[in-house]
């Protein structure tokens, strides 16, 4: 277990590591020149060659890319060209803001697609079922930012019952973690119906019904117990979703996490935060995975980590 | 002898209309506003902030020696209390107000008047203003790294600091009202280093009181600021991270008071056509222009004809059109607001008959191909689409490319990549209100340059040096004849036509109704985009 862990662990970083060479290549050749960009358009070609010896600029690729990387070793993610405040601290005043709407966002996702999964099984083929199962189609392929504008135009423009976008407050959190979410309840329902139909076949299910158990305790005791197994040990690889909906979501709402902080780079050429928030949401989306594969012989003993 | 020069002599012509003193100056102190920005604010260091976002936010932080009457572009004495300018116009002796504070209660003096000077001439601070203190004798050998003091500055006293030009420069009083010439206490530029730009201390109207990352700035009144009566406002917050639309919703709803970012295009007609908000909605001029470059060293742009024929072939009237009517059609590069603006000249008349004539003149009767470079975000492609019909129709096919910002930017500053760029959401807006302002880096020698913002290329050695000798023209009494030089210029740039002039925009904002205070100062021309120090709570009157 703990040498699968550590060997893990050391391919993570190997995953990560690639990123940082693939993204920093891309951004190097993005272009657009940053020393341009700071200079400003009153400078001198003199001030500008200045600015761009001392953030190092001139230099060829491969040494901008190891000295990037000896800092970061040191926990250094540079300093913002633009916002001219460190990296770090830019994606660590925001990270809250997002961890919340991302906790936010599985209670959303757990609670309507575990309730939807479940009541569809129950149901199963009959017309409440279908038409649960094209409402999850529908918000599997949603596109997310319709999905957030049209909750912000009927619930907080048309009757007023949450803020307009914006960040400080439950209700505030609602709609976004909604938006985010559903694409979660689409997956989630679609499994833990599936799952409930295969448990439900069970012999043991059989036979707690034969020894005259009521039916909502077979439910609740032993069928979803045992068909939410494998739904739970998706959430790790839903951290990865998260990261990819974050920025349009934070966007529409004005949330204030690093992806509306990536968004705003992105348009701004803002190359040391778009390398930051890559590199950190790359760590989420890796040890989600990792999480992922430790809990699935917890859920399933057949499976072994090796 | 020396001669103290009159504001209002540099007074200049506006069209902002007057702003009466009585109505807003006896306004009481107190009350909050909102006000909202979508992107987060960069930095509040005045010798580095250079966005329309942070611009009049530094400007309430800190002081400099110059500043404009509220509402216009009226130079006027800020922690100056007085000059005077030496008959050679070389040496200006500033006396500065005495008992001014620092945020953090140390009193300003002229050590830091040459402090902040120094330091934004720096290289080391990288500031993107240094290039305006040029005729500052000294600059050079800073700029080159061979000082890091400017031997043109020297403090006399405590309240007296004596600045030696190695140049006439009659731009240079404009210069000391520019952000970049804030006083910044040294100690504490010293104790934040680069972070000075998250804690900012200066002499002005308000201080920060309270900066979240990502969500939030609070400003608090100054209550020991040397303007007696100002600012008006007990607190001002700045919510970050709403997008346009969203701010205006919630101006709407009472959640806000001033939309930073304007009204968003898509809501310009219906805001307008709103009795409940028509009232609240503001319309000012700004010093920009809008224009396409031609790049005269690009073939068949190098033809002066074709370029005078695309002059006539593009109809402004649609482009306005197209955003609703915020502008206004422009025929030569500087705005109408701005002093040596040729009212009476008519400039090429739409007339595409008359660019087909011209362009078969030119050896291209049945046109040429060409690609247009175009910043991507609405309405700039809708724009550039209009321009590709109005060159279609005289036979020139233009090819759109809609890029990023920063790579059209990066393009227009190759010799031979873009031949036409369409400057919209990018267009030059005048740092002051000066002419010159208009000429330098985007239609003079010195911006035509690899990296440079003079994306036609045009260069004309007759006018740089006819620019040199109008800046050269110090003396007050010649304010007329230097305007009337930059005038001849901007003339004769339209008859060798490296540009388009296409639109002057308009500057559009609302505010709620419990802001009080002249529209104009909402619509500041020099305080971009508000005036915050004036604006004041109808709630405490």
């Amino acid at each position: 277990m703990w040498a699968y862990v550590v060997r893990r662990l050391g391919e993570s970083l190997l995953i990560l590591l690639g990123i940082s060479v693939v993204t920093f290549a891309l951004l190097y050749l993005v272009p657009a020149d940053p020393a341009r960009q700071i200079a400003g358009r009153s400078a001198t070609a003199e001030t500008v060659a200045n600015i761009r010896a001392q953030l190092g600029l001139d230099q060829p690729f491969h040494v901008q890319y190891v000295r990037y990387l000896g800092n970061l070793l040191q926990g250094d993610l540079g300093r913002s060209y633009l916002q001219r405040t460190e990296v770090s601290e830019l994606i660590a005043a925001r990270m809250p803001a997002t961890l919340l709407l991302m906790g936010a966002a599985i209670v959303v996702e757990l609670i309507l697609g575990l309730t939807i999964g479940v009541i569809a099984a129950l149901r199963r083929n009959s017309a409440l079922d279908q038409s649960l199962m094209v409402f999850s189609f529908v918000t599997i392929s949603a596109p997310q930012f319709v999905v957030g504008i049209l909750l912000l135009y009927v619930f907080a423009v048309q009757l007023n019952w949450f803020p307009i976008g914006g960040y400080g407050t439950f209700a505030h959190l609602v709609l976004p973690a909604i938006t985010i979410g559903l694409l979660g309840t689409g997956w989630y329902s679609r499994m833990m119906r599936s799952s409930m139909i295969d448990v439900l076949a069970q012999d043991f299910v059989r036979t707690a019904r034969a020894k005259g158990l009521g039916k909502l305790r077979i439910i609740l005791r032993h069928v979803a117990p045992n068909a939410i197994l494998p739904v739970i040990a998706m959430i790790g690889i839903d951290i990865g979703l998260f990261m990819s909906g974050i920025v349009v979501v934070e966007s529409v709402f004005g949330w204030p996490g690093i992806g509306q902080l990536a968004w705003q780079a992105i348009q701004r050429v803002d190359i040391p935060i778009i390398m930051g928030v890559t590199l950190v949401s790359a760590c989420f989306i890796v040890l989600g995975n990792l999480l992922a594969d430790l809990i699935a012989p917890l859920v399933d003993p057949r499976i072994k980590l090796k | 002898m020396k001669k103290t020069l009159a504001t209002s002599i540099l007074a200049l012509g506006t069209g902002f209309g007057p702003v009466q003193a009585q109505d807003f100056l006896d306004a009481k102190q107190g009350g909050a506003m909102i006000v909202t920005y979508k992107d987060d604010v960069s930095t509040l260091d005045p010798a580095i902030g250079y966005d329309w976002q942070n611009w009049s936010m530094i400007k309430s932080l800190f002081d400099g020696l110059m500043d404009y009457e509220p509402g216009t572009t009226e130079l006027k004495k800020d922690l100056a209390e007085d000059y005077t300018i030496s008959d050679d116009g070389m040496t200006y002796t500033f006396t500065l107000r005495q008992g001014v504070k620092f945020h953090n209660g140390r009193e300003m003096t002229a050590e830091d008047v040459k402090y902040s000077l120094d330091r934004v001439t720096n290289p080391a601070t990288q500031s993107p203003g240094a290039g305006f203190f040029g005729s500052i004798e000294g600059y050079d050998a800073m700029a080159a790294g061979e000082a890091d003091s400017l031997s043109g500055v020297t403090v006399i006293d405590p309240y007296t600091v004596e600045i030696k030009l190695s140049r006439p420069d009659a731009t240079f009083l404009h210069v000391m009202a520019i952000n970049f010439s804030s006083i910044v206490p040294k100690e504490v530029v010293e104790q934040y280093g680069e972070d000075f730009g998250k804690n900012p201390v200066g002499t002005g109207a308000f201080y920060l009181e309270n900066w979240t990352l990502g969500q939030s700035l609070t400003f608090a009144r100054n209550t020991d600021y040397w303007n007696e009566g100002l600012p008006k406002l007990d607190k001002i917050t700045f919510e970050i991270g709403l997008e346009p639309i969203v701010a205006l919703l919630r101006l709407q709803q009472g959640q806000a008071d001033i939309p930073g970012d304007g009204i968003p295009p898509a809501k310009f007609l219906e805001v307008t056509q709103d009795p409940a908000f028509k009232d609240l909605v503001i319309e000012g001029g700004q010093l920009h222009t809008g224009y396409i470059t031609m790049n005269v060293n690009m073939a068949p742009f190098d033809n002066v004809k074709v370029r005078q024929a695309v002059n006539m072939a593009i109809n402004k009237d649609r482009a306005v059109r197209i955003i609703n009517g915020r502008a206004v059609p422009a025929n030569q590069p500087l705005p109408p607001t701005m002093p040596g603006y040729a009212p009476d000249y008519e400039g090429y008349a739409y007339d595409p008959e008359a660019a087909k004539v011209l362009l078969a003149e030119a050896g291209f009767p049945d046109g040429f191909e060409t690609e247009l470079y175009v910043f991507n975000t609405d309405p700039n492609p809708r724009i550039a689409q209009s321009f590709q019909q109005d060159l279609a129709a005289i036979g020139i096919r233009a090819e759109i490319r809609s890029l990023a910002q920063a790579n059209v930017i990066a393009a227009g500053g190759e010799p031979d990549q873009a031949p036409m760029i369409w400057s919209g959401g990018m267009a030059w807006i005048a740092d002051f209100p000066d002419p010159s302002n208009f000429y330098g880096p985007i239609l003079g020698c010195d911006g035509a340059v690899q990296g440079g913002w003079n994306w036609s290329w045009y260069c004309n050695e007759d006018l740089d040096a006819a620019a040199n000798a109008a800046d050269a023209m110090t003396d007050p009494a010649e304010a007329e004849a230097r305007e009337a030089a930059w005038r001849d210029i901007y003339l004769k740039i339209m008859e060798d036509a490296p540009w388009v002039p296409v639109f002057n925009e308009q500057r559009f904002t609302m505010r709620s109704a419990r802001l009080g205070g002249p529209d104009a100062i909402f619509v500041d021309p020099v305080h971009v985009p508000v005036n915050y120090d004036f604006v004041y709570s109808t709630d405490v009157q």
